[in-house]
């Protein structure tokens, strides 16, 4: 198992947690790894990000490159070389 | 009596009309008429996508539509939930042009384009949630919203 450094893609509404950047880098060799490396430099997007319990909360969605981790091995989905993670806003609605 | 439309508005304490969001969306009227017929064709069920754009200091510009998959296979009629695989892929080619997500949009069929109790749940901070009413008949509405503080306040549409 490696570790490597990754950015992260961070959607608008987050980017207040980030002092404004679209992006940040981390390092790790799983996903967890690398956004355990994420809480440590923005803690309060950490916050925002995870439940205390240290789950992912509902409302974002992980992807590894292309790979939704929800859809991989969650939170321990190995990176591979010169991949991004990219935070997705979970959006859903209805008419009532 | 009030109109129909406005009771219900009376019942929504998340939503307010009284107010204006500063920026207004910008969306060239043939943005809207895409959007209008996607909206068409998906009636009776909810249809979703992607605004894609800049945020200048006058304005919210949509620069180009794109339609989302909805994932709510069951409840495709009441319900959205848009496929974030479609998010991740839009966002990758705005990113590519200089541009970014700058909102959500949605149908309500057969209900006014009201932000629901259910969009207020899922809502984001930072986008426009454009909301289309579609009936039978393809009469429809856009109205566009901005939650602020909890609340969602009316965004102005220009052409």
């Amino acid at each position: 198992m490696s570790t490597h450094t990754a950015i992260v893609r961070i959607p608008t509404p987050l980017r207040k947690y980030t002092g404004g950047a679209a992006q940040v880098s981390v390092t790790g060799a799983s996903v967890g790894d690398a956004l355990a490396d994420l809480r440590e430099r923005h803690g309060e997007l950490g916050r925002m990000l995870f439940t205390e319990a240290g789950d992912l909360r509902p409302f974002v969605n992980v992807f590894a490159g292309r790979r939704n981790i929800r859809s991989s091995a969650g939170l321990d989905t190995l990176l591979e070389p010169g991949e991004d993670i990219s935070i997705i806003p979970a959006v859903a609605g209805g008419v009532s | 009596m009030p109109p129909l439309n406005e009771q219900r508005e009376l019942t929504r304490p998340w939503v307010r009309t009284d107010e204006r969001f500063p920026r207004p969306l910008r969306l060239a009227s043939a943005q809207r008429e895409q959007l209008s017929r996607w909206v068409d064709s998906g009636y009776p069920d909810e249809v979703c996508g992607i605004l894609v754009g800049r945020t200048t200091e006058q304005a919210v510009e949509v620069i180009r539509v794109t339609q989302a998959r909805n994932l709510e296979t069951d409840r495709t009629r009441d319900r959205f939930r848009l496929a974030p695989e479609d998010w991740l892929a839009v966002e990758q080619a705005a990113r590519g042009d200089g541009l970014e997500v700058v909102g959500i949009w949605h149908s309500h069929p057969d209900h006014p384009p009201l932000p629901s109790r259910t969009d207020l749940a899922a809502a984001w901070e930072g986008y426009a949630y454009l909301i289309a009413s579609v009936g039978p008949e393809g009469a429809r509405k856009w109205r566009s919203w901005q939650l602020v503080e909890g609340v969602f306040v009316e965004q102005d549409l220009e052409d």
